[in-house]
C-alpha cells in the first residue's frame, strides 16, 4: 500500500516573490511628506507605532529619512502615538 | 525672509471664545513683529493619539507665515509663557514643502476632505 508521503523541508522553502520593491516616493514623484497627514504615515509604521524598516517598505534612503522626520513630528503634535498596542 | 509653519495645541478646557482670542493674540504678535501670515488653518477640537498633560483632546491650530529668522525664538518664548498652549511645533519650509502647501490650498488633493473643510 502506497502511503501518501508528506514532504518535509529541512529549512523553510523560499516563496518566490518576484515583485521588486520600489520607492513609492521616487515612483510617484512625491517630494514632500506631510507630517499632518497621519493616515498616510500609518503605512510606514507597524501596529505598535514603530517605524518600519526600509527593507520592508522599499523606501529609498533619502525618503526614509524624511518619513522618519515626518512621523516624529506627527507624534509630537499628537497625531500619531509614541507607543500603541493595536494601531491597525 | 524664510517661510515657516507653526502648529499650536491648545488645552481643550478653553471655551470657544478664549481659544479664538488666544489664536488672534499670536497672529497679531506675528504681524506686529514683521511677519506676513500666508495661511491659517484651524482643525478645531480633535482627539489626541495619546494623552498630553492628562488631556485626550486638543484645539489644533496651524499658521503659515513668512518671517525673519530671529522672530522664531521670540515666538516660541511667547508660546512657552502661555499656559493655554500644551505643545507647539515650528518648522522651516523648504521649496518642496511650499509647493505641496500651495497645491493643498488650491484643492488638488480631494482625498483629504477633513483638512480641506476645516480650512473653509
Amino acid at each position: 500500500m502506497a502511503k501518501e508521503q508528506k514532504i518535509q523541508y529541512v529549512t523553510a522553502p523560499k516563496v518566490d516573490d518576484n515583485r521588486k520593491k520600489y520607492c513609492r516616493f521616487k515612483k510617484n514623484g512625491i517630494k514632500y511628506i506631510d507630517y499632518k497627514d497621519a493616515n498616510f504615515l500609518l503605512k510606514f509604521i507597524n501596529d505598535q507605532g514603530k517605524l518600519l524598516p526600509r527593507r520592508l517598505t522599499g523606501t529609498s534612503l533619502k525618503f526614509q529619512r524624511k518619513v522618519a522626520q515626518a512621523v516624529k513630528r506627527a507624534r509630537h503634535i499628537g497625531l500619531l502615538p509614541y507607543v500603541a498596542d493595536s494601531l491597525k | 525672509m524664510q517661510q515657516y509653519e507653526t502648529v499650536i495645541i491648545l488645552t481643550p478646557l478653553l471655551s470657544e471664545e478664549v481659544a479664538k482670542e488666544t489664536i488672534t493674540k499670536f497672529s497679531t504678535f506675528l504681524t506686529e513683529n514683521g511677519a506676513e501670515i500666508i495661511h491659517e488653518d484651524n482643525w478645531g477640537l480633535r482627539k489626541l493619539a495619546y494623552p498630553i498633560e492628562k488631556k485626550s483632546t486638543e484645539f489644533f491650530h496651524l499658521t503659515e507665515f513668512k518671517a525673519p529668522g530671529d522672530l522664531i525664538s521670540k515666538l516660541e518664548l511667547q508660546y512657552k509663557r502661555d499656559e493655554r498652549i500644551m505643545r507647539f511645533l515650528t518648522i522651516a519650509l523648504d521649496k518642496h514643502a511650499l509647493a505641496y502647501n500651495e497645491k493643498k490650498r488650491s484643492g488638488a488633493f480631494n482625498k483629504k476632505p477633513k483638512t480641506e473643510e476645516a480650512a473653509k
